[in-house]
């Protein structure tokens, strides 16, 4: 299992604002070589290496949880300002224009075009171990291409609208995973990343993605 | 490219240490439920469920100091039922660490805790957890009544219709133990599966009856998708995961 070599340990903020089980998220962090807590504070949001943004329940709960802290904010700042996040579940999903959850739709906070929707499958939630379809060039899922991962949800992004027509721009990365249909498993955008599963809980393959992004820091 | 079948261990524990009785030779000290937890985990189960059968609720503390060392080292999911009532409950144990929660007694007496429960915290919290039995009581419609206190008491609620009603009220999956076949060892109760796949869209886990490797793909067959199990991992040789899944994978299902 690759951790995080070298001298310093990568500071990790993740992100509590009572959101389920976020304890596995900063063990899970702190054992891929980072030095992880869980807070709420600005400042060490902002000073982190790295902020992770967890998330499970609903779309709009999350979401106005977020904003009630001023998180959107700050993760607007940190990657405005090229400093790295990585949003897991629904913090995966908020990063997208909306969210549409029982004919309620949320506005989401708009990183990336996509409606957080309904899975189409026959059995949901989508829970347990599925493949991915990496992006090419991903550094997020480098040497655990053809590994499982946890994933836990009834909604996903179906679709990927970006406009990629800006040759000054690099692309998002964007890796695909199917239950019913294809879905987005993960993007990859500069300083910004998310995944729908959860790598904290995806045994070995979780925790050398994890070890990946930090790497990325 | 589907999602796995996942097999899971069912630990019951009892006073912070595991009970039914666990045969590995190897193990330094068989009774604890983190150093089995850590064995199933390398052994790739792809969850774990945790059973608190402690009685008295002073001792129920124990169980989340458990969840809580586990989460530490054991990084799959975590899934802890037993004595589980209120949002209350489910908040500490998520807090200690879990990542589902399972219900039962209590959901019977009081079937809108789960309204209450999934609205706090969503639906993929929640696992319904029955103990089912055949039954002659013509007011059962399906055949399969929900029973309480590990099988020994009858309710007179159909089995079927129960888990409609807990998948439609929010739960995000059904753990249908067959009390009948629980401890027989002879195979899962495929009528049962059958008869609860046909009423619900939510992941379901089927237990109760596993004796070999071959009973397992007949309850994938039936609309099983996750299969839970106690005594043959625990008695059976530490390699039993990965028999399990070979069985599986050889029937044409995926495994992880």
């Amino acid at each position: 299992m690759a951790g995080v070599t070298g001298a310093a340990r990568p500071t990790v903020a993740v992100l509590d604002y009572g959101s389920g089980n976020t304890h596995s998220a900063v063990r899970a962090l702190q054992r891929a070589g980072a030095d992880a807590r869980l807070t709420a504070d600005a400042d060490d949001v902002m000073n982190a290496d790295g902020l992770v943004v967890p998330g499970v329940g609903a779309f709009q709960s999350v979401m106005t949880a977020l904003k009630d802290l001023g998180a959107t904010r700050w993760i607007g700042r940190r990657v405005a300002g090229g400093r790295p996040v990585l949003g897991i579940c629904v913090g995966h999903q908020i990063l997208f224009d909306a969210g549409v959850e029982h004919g309620v739709r949320t506005e989401g906070m708009g990183e990336w075009p996509g409606v957080v929707e309904a899975l189409p499958a026959p059995i949901v939630p989508h829970m347990g171990w599925n493949t991915v379809r990496p992006a090419e060039g991903s550094a997020l899922f480098r040497g655990i291409e053809d590994e499982r991962f946890y994933f836990v949800h009834s909604y996903g992004v179906l679709k990927w609208e970006f406009d990629q027509a800006h040759e000054k721009i690099a692309p998002p990365r964007v890796t695909w995973a199917n239950h019913g249909g294809d879905f987005i498993a993960a993007v990859e955008n500069g300083p910004l990343a998310a995944t729908q599963f959860h790598p904290e809980k995806s045994g070995d393959a979780g925790m050398q993605l994890l070890a990946n992004w930090l790497g990325t820091l | 490219m589907t999602v796995a079948v996942r097999v899971i261990p069912c630990l019951d524990v009892d006073a912070g240490r595991v009970v039914k009785g666990v045969r590995f030779e190897d193990l330094r000290d068989a009774g604890d439920p983190v150093e089995l937890a850590r064995r199933y985990n390398e052994a790739g189960a792809d969850e774990l469920t945790f059973l608190d059968v402690t009685a008295s609720t002073a001792d129920r503390s124990t169980t989340y100091d458990v969840v809580a060392q586990t989460a530490e080292e054991v990084f799959i999911p975590l899934t802890v039922g037993g004595g589980v009532r209120s949002v209350e409950d489910v908040d500490k144990l998520l807090r200690s660490g879990a990542d589902k929660v399972s219900i039962n007694t209590a959901a019977v007496a009081r079937p809108e805790v789960i309204d209450e429960i999934t609205r706090r915290f969503g639906s993929q919290v929640l696992t319904l957890s029955l103990d089912a039995r055949r039954t002659d009581d013509p007011s059962v419609a399906s055949g399969f009544e929900v029973t309480t206190h590990g099988g020994r008491q009858g309710t007179g609620i159909d089995a079927v219709a129960w888990c409609r009603e807990a998948a439609e009220r929010g739960v995000g999956e059904i753990l249908l133990n067959s009390i009948d076949a629980d401890g027989t060892q002879e195979g899962f109760d495929l009528e049962m599966i059958r008869a609860v796949r046909a009423v619900t869209t939510v992941p379901l886990i089927a237990s109760g009856g596993a004796g070999s490797p071959e009973d397992f793909p007949p309850a994938i067959d039936a609309g099983a998708d996750a299969v839970l199990a106690a005594s043959i991992f625990h008695f059976g040789p530490v390699d039993m995961i990965a028999r399990v899944k070979q069985a599986i994978r050889e029937a044409g299902h995926p495994v992880r």
